[in-house]
C-alpha cells in the first residue's frame, strides 16, 4: 500500500515471514538479460531491487520492443512479471521474444490506483513494467522505487521517471526488410543509450538486432568431410 | 430367507406431462403427448381417453386424437421438475431414493411407525406431496420395490406376506423385459404367478441371469436395497454481527474465524473448493457479492486472505467514494457468508520439485489476488495464444485464475528459422520456405498469418488513419488488388503526415465470409516510415486503419 509508510525493523517485524526477501539475498540476485543488452546495465543483468527506466518515445521508435527484450530473458528463466497499464500489450510479440506468458500478468487498466496496483504487485513478482501516468508525483515515485528495492523487485517504469538507476532511451531504430512494394520486416535495429546513477552515470551505447541473432544468424552447412579418408577394407592377399 | 424390506413407493402418473405443464406451462387436462424418437413415451388421461397408448408412433397418435398436443421428450426437464417433489418427501420422511423422474421409493417402517400405520403414512404424503408441489401422486407399499411400484399403480397398500399372491393375478409383460415376457408367452405362460410357479434352478438353467432375476422378482424375493439419496451437505457458513464491521481489520478478524469455520466443514467432507463466493450485508441492507476464482485449491489461509482483500477493497472503496460506482458500502457489515463453489474431491497439494519456485509462485498470486481485490477479477488478465490471421485475434486475454484456453484452436508461433534471413518468402500465407508454422496435424495452419516478429504494440480497436499517394491522392486496392497508387504518405487522426520509406502489400484477408454478421473483407499492409516506425495498415471497405504498431 502506497499510503503505508514502512518505518525501521518494527514494520519489517510485522511482515509474515516469507513475504519479504532481503535485497542482499546471496544467490539469484541478478536477473538475466539479452546478452547484447547487458552491456548497458552495470550489473550485467536486473539487479533485484533496483530501479530501470525505459524513456517515453512519443515517436514509437521502438521502446515497447525494448521492455520486451528487457524481460524475455528474466521470464525465461523463470521470474513472474507483471505490466501495469499497457491496453496495448503485444502479447504474441511478447511470446516470439521468449516470455513465459504464463507467468506474466498484465493489468491493462489500473485507473487511479496505479501506485497501489503498482505497489501490491512490487510485494509479490519479480519484474513490475509500469507504465507511468501522467500526473506521477516525485513522492509516490520515490516510495515505489523504495518499495522495489526493499522487496527485491525489479521496478521498471515505462515513461517519465525521476531518479532511476538506470535510464535507457531508444536513440535511432532502423527497420530491415520492406521495399518499394515488396518484402515484409524482417528485424529492426534499436541503438540504446543508457545513463543513470553510481555505476552507471557514463553514459553507454549499443545497437541490437531485434529479433536477435540467433533467429538470423546464418548456420554453417554440414560439416566438410575430411579430405584424407582413411581407407576402408583393402584387399591384402590373392583371392585367386 | 429374509423377507425383503418393506417399501413405500411413490408414483406420480403420467410424469412426462406433468413436467411439461410445470415447467413450459402445457396444459395437462388437454390431449397431450411426450414423443421420444417418433414414438408416445406418456400421454394424458386425456389423449388416453382417446386411444393414444405409449408405444405407438407420432401419426397414429394424432390419429387417433387430432387435437393432440405434441411435446418432446426432455429427460433434464423430467428430473429438474421432480426435484421439489422429492424435496417435499424429504420433508415427511427420511431416506428418499429416487428410482426415475416420478417414482421415488423409501423403506416403509420409519413413516409407518412415526405417522402410526402404513395407511396414515400413505396419507401424509400424498397430502403434502399435493400441497406444497400441486402434484397428484399415488402410494403403495408392499415388500420389495417392484411389488411396491405395481401396488402404486393401483394405489393398494399390501399387508405383510402378501405379496407373492399380489404379484400372480399380473401378466408377465409387468417385468418389463418385453424379450423375455414374449418369449414366456409364447410357452403358454402368461402371469407372473405361472412364472413364479417354475423352479428357480430350471429358470436359470434354461433362460439365463437375466430371466433368473426377472423370477425372483416375480416371485415377490425382491431383494435390492434402498439406495436413498444423500441431501447434498451445507457447505456455506455465515456470521451476524451486532456491532456492524467497518474497519479492515476488524472485518480481517471476522473473516479469518469463518474462512477457518469454512475450511474445517470443507475438510470434514474431504472436500476442497476452487471458487469461493464472499457475500457481504451492510447495515443499510445491501448486499454485496463477488467470486473469487482460483485455479489451485484454496487452504484456510488463502480463504482467509480473499477475505481480507476484498473486505479492504470494499471498506476502502467506500472512503474513495466515486460518483456512479454503487458496490462500495454505505455502512458496515453486519452479516458475513463464505459460499464455496467449484467443489472438488480433496486431493492435496503438489508443491513444486524445488522448493523455491512453489514459494515464488505463490508469492505472485498473492499479488495478483491483492490487485483482484483492488480492482476487481477481470482487472488482472493473462495472455493466452491461439489461433488466427491479426494479432488481436491470435492473443485472448482471460482474467487471472481462470482456465487458459485459446480463443480458436491453433499456435501462432512461427518455428524459429534457422535457415537465416533470407530463406523465409516474402508473402505471409506462403507456405514455403524455412518460416513455416509449428501447427501439428490438428491444429488448423491459419493460412495468411503475418510472419514474425509480431507487433510489439497491438491495438485493442483499430485507429483511423488515411494513406496517399505521390500526388496527393487516396489511395485504393481493387477487387483484383491493384493499387491506385503507391503509397507516399500516410496520416493518423491529430498528427502531421508522415512519408512512407518503404511499404509491402496489398495481402488479401477474406475471413468468415460464409457468415454475414462476422464477415470481414481487408487488404493488409506493412509500411516502414521515415522516422523508423512501422505500421500495420489494414483497407476494408475503402478505408484505411492502423491495426498494429512494430514499436
Amino acid at each position: 500500500m502506497a499510503g503505508r509508510r514502512v518505518v525501521g525493523a518494527t514494520a519489517l517485524s510485522a511482515v509474515p515471514e516469507g513475504l519479504v526477501r532481503p535485497a542482499s539475498e546471496p544467490t539469484g540476485h541478478i536477473l538475466p538479460v539479452l546478452p547484447e543488452l547487458s552491456e548497458l546495465l552495470p550489473s550485467r543483468g536486473l539487479r533485484r531491487g533496483s530501479t530501470i527506466s525505459v524513456a517515453p518515445d512519443p515517436a514509437r521508435r521502438g521502446s515497447s520492443s525494448l521492455v520486451l527484450a528487457l524481460l524475455a530473458e528474466a521470464s525465461r528463466a523463470g521470474a513472474w512479471c507483471a505490466v501495469v497499464g499497457v491496453p496495448t500489450f503485444g502479447a504474441v510479440a511478447a511470446a516470439e521474444l521468449g516470455i513465459a506468458l504464463d507467468r506474466l500478468a498484465l493489468v491493462p487498466r489500473p485507473g487511479p490506483e496505479w501506485a497501489t496496483v503498482v505497489a501490491a504487485l512490487i510485494d509479490g513478482v519479480d519484474v513490475v513494467v509500469a507504465a507511468v501516468p501522467p500526473a506521477l508525483t516525485a513522492s509516490v515515485a520515490a516510495r515505489l522505487a523504495a518499495r522495489a528495492r526493499q522487496r527485491g523487485a525489479v521496478l521498471i517504469p515505462y515513461g517519465a521517471w525521476e531518479g532511476a538507476d538506470v535510464t535507457l532511451r531508444v536513440v535511432r531504430s532502423t527497420w530491415e526488410g520492406l521495399g518499394q512494394g515488396r518484402g515484409r520486416l524482417r528485424r529492426r535495429g534499436l541503438t540504446i543509450s543508457a545513463c543513470g546513477r553510481g555505476a552507471a552515470a557514463r553514459p553507454r551505447q549499443v545497437r541490437i538486432w531485434l529479433p536477435g541473432d540467433e533467429a538470423t544468424r546464418v548456420v554453417a552447412g554440414p560439416t566438410p568431410r575430411r579430405v584424407a579418408r582413411r581407407p576402408s577394407l583393402r584387399l591384402v592377399g590373392d583371392a585367386a | 430367507m429374509t423377507r425383503p424390506v418393506r417399501t413405500l413407493l411413490v408414483w406420480c402418473p403420467d410424469w412426462p406431462v406433468i413436467a411439461a405443464e410445470i415447467v413450459d406451462g402445457v396444459p395437462a387436462t388437454a390431449s397431450v403427448a411426450v414423443l421420444h424418437a417418433n414414438r408416445v413415451v406418456a400421454c394424458s388421461p386425456a389423449a388416453w381417453a382417446h386411444g393414444v397408448r405409449r408405444g405407438l408412433r407420432k401419426r397414429e397418435a394424432q390419429e387417433r386424437s387430432p387435437e393432440l398436443l405434441l411435446i418432446d421428450h426432455d429427460p433434464g426437464r423430467d428430473a429438474r421438475a421432480f426435484e421439489p417433489v422429492v424435496a417435499a418427501v424429504e420433508e415427511v420422511a427420511a431416506g428418499v431414493q429416487v428410482l426415475r423422474p416420478g417414482v421415488c421409493a423409501l423403506a416403509a417402517r420409519g413413516p409407518a411407525r412415526y405417522f402410526g400405520g402404513e395407511e396414515q403414512a400413505a396419507e401424509q404424503i400424498v397430502e403434502h406431496i399435493a400441497q406444497v408441489c400441486a402434484v397428484e401422486s399415488q402410494v403403495g407399499i408392499a415388500d420389495g420395490v417392484f411389488a411396491a411400484g405395481l401396488a402404486a399403480r393401483v394405489g393398494r397398500i399390501i399387508p405383510p406376506g402378501e405379496t407373492p399372491r399380489f404379484l400372480a393375478e399380473f401378466p408377465i409383460e409387468a417385468l418389463g423385459r418385453p424379450d423375455l415376457a414374449d418369449l414366456l408367452r409364447r410357452l403358454g405362460l402368461r402371469t407372473l404367478g405361472d412364472f413364479a410357479a417354475l423352479p428357480a434352478a430350471d429358470v436359470l438353467a434354461r433362460f439365463g441371469v437375466e430371466a433368473a432375476l426377472a423370477h425372483q422378482l416375480a416371485a415377490g424375493h425382491d431383494h435390492r436395497p434402498l439406495v436413498p439419496r444423500r441431501p447434498p451437505p451445507k457447505l456455506d457458513v455465515a456470521d451476524t454481527y451486532d456491532e456492524p464491521l467497518d474497519r479492515v481489520d476488524v472485518a480481517a478478524f471476522a473473516a479469518r474465524s469463518l474462512a477457518e469455520r469454512l475450511h474445517e466443514r470443507l475438510a470434514a467432507h474431504g472436500l476442497a473448493c476452487t471458487r469461493i463466493g464472499i457475500e457481504a450485508v451492510t447495515a443499510h441492507g445491501q448486499e454485496l457479492h463477488r467470486v473469487w476464482r482460483h485455479d489451485g485449491l484454496l487452504t484456510a489461509a488463502a480463504i482467509a486472505d480473499r477475505v481480507r482483500w476484498q473486505l479492504e477493497g470494499w471498506l476502502c472503496g467506500r472512503r474513495r467514494t466515486r460518483p456512479g460506482v454503487d458496490s462500495a458500502p454505505t455502512s458496515g457489515i453486519v452479516r458475513l457468508r463464505l459460499v464455496p463453489d467449484g467443489i472438488v474431491a480433496q486431493v492435496g497439494l503438489q508443491p513444486g520439485l524445488w522448493g523455491s519456485a512453489g514459494a515464488e509462485r505463490e508469492r505472485a498470486h498473492r499479488a495478483f489476488h491483492r490487485v483482484q481485490g483492488l480492482l476487481g477479477p477481470e482487472s488482472v488478465v493473462t495472455a493466452v495464444l491461439g489461433g488466427g490471421r491479426s494479432p488481436v485475434d491470435q492473443v485472448r486475454l482471460v482474467p487471472w485464475g481462470d482456465e487458459r484456453s485459446p480463443a480458436r484452436p491453433g499456435c501462432p508461433l512461427w518455428r524459429s528459422s534457422t535457415g537465416g534471413g533470407d530463406a523465409p518468402s516474402d508473402t505471409p500465407g506462403s507456405q514455403e520456405g524455412a518460416d513455416q508454422p509449428a501447427w501439428s496435424g490438428t491444429a488448423p495452419p491459419w493460412p495468411g498469418r503475418l510472419p514474425p516478429p509480431a507487433p510489439a504494440l497491438v491495438l485493442p480497436t483499430p485507429l483511423p488513419a488515411a494513406v496517399y499517394d505521390t500526388t496527393g491522392a487516396p489511395v485504393a486496392v481493387t477487387a483484383r488488388l491493384e493499387l491506385s497508387g503507391t503509397p507516399a504518405q500516410v496520416e493518423l487522426p491529430g498528427q502531421d503526415p508522415m512519408e512512407i520509406v518503404g511499404w509491402a502489400g496489398p495481402w488479401p484477408l477474406d475471413e468468415r465470409w460464409w457468415a454475414p454478421d462476422e464477415a470481414r473483407r481487408r487488404a493488409r499492409f506493412q509500411v516502414g516510415l521515415a522516422d523508423g516506425t512501422a505500421l500495420l495498415l489494414s483497407l476494408a471497405t475503402g478505408r484505411w486503419w492502423v491495426e498494429a504498431i512494430y514499436d
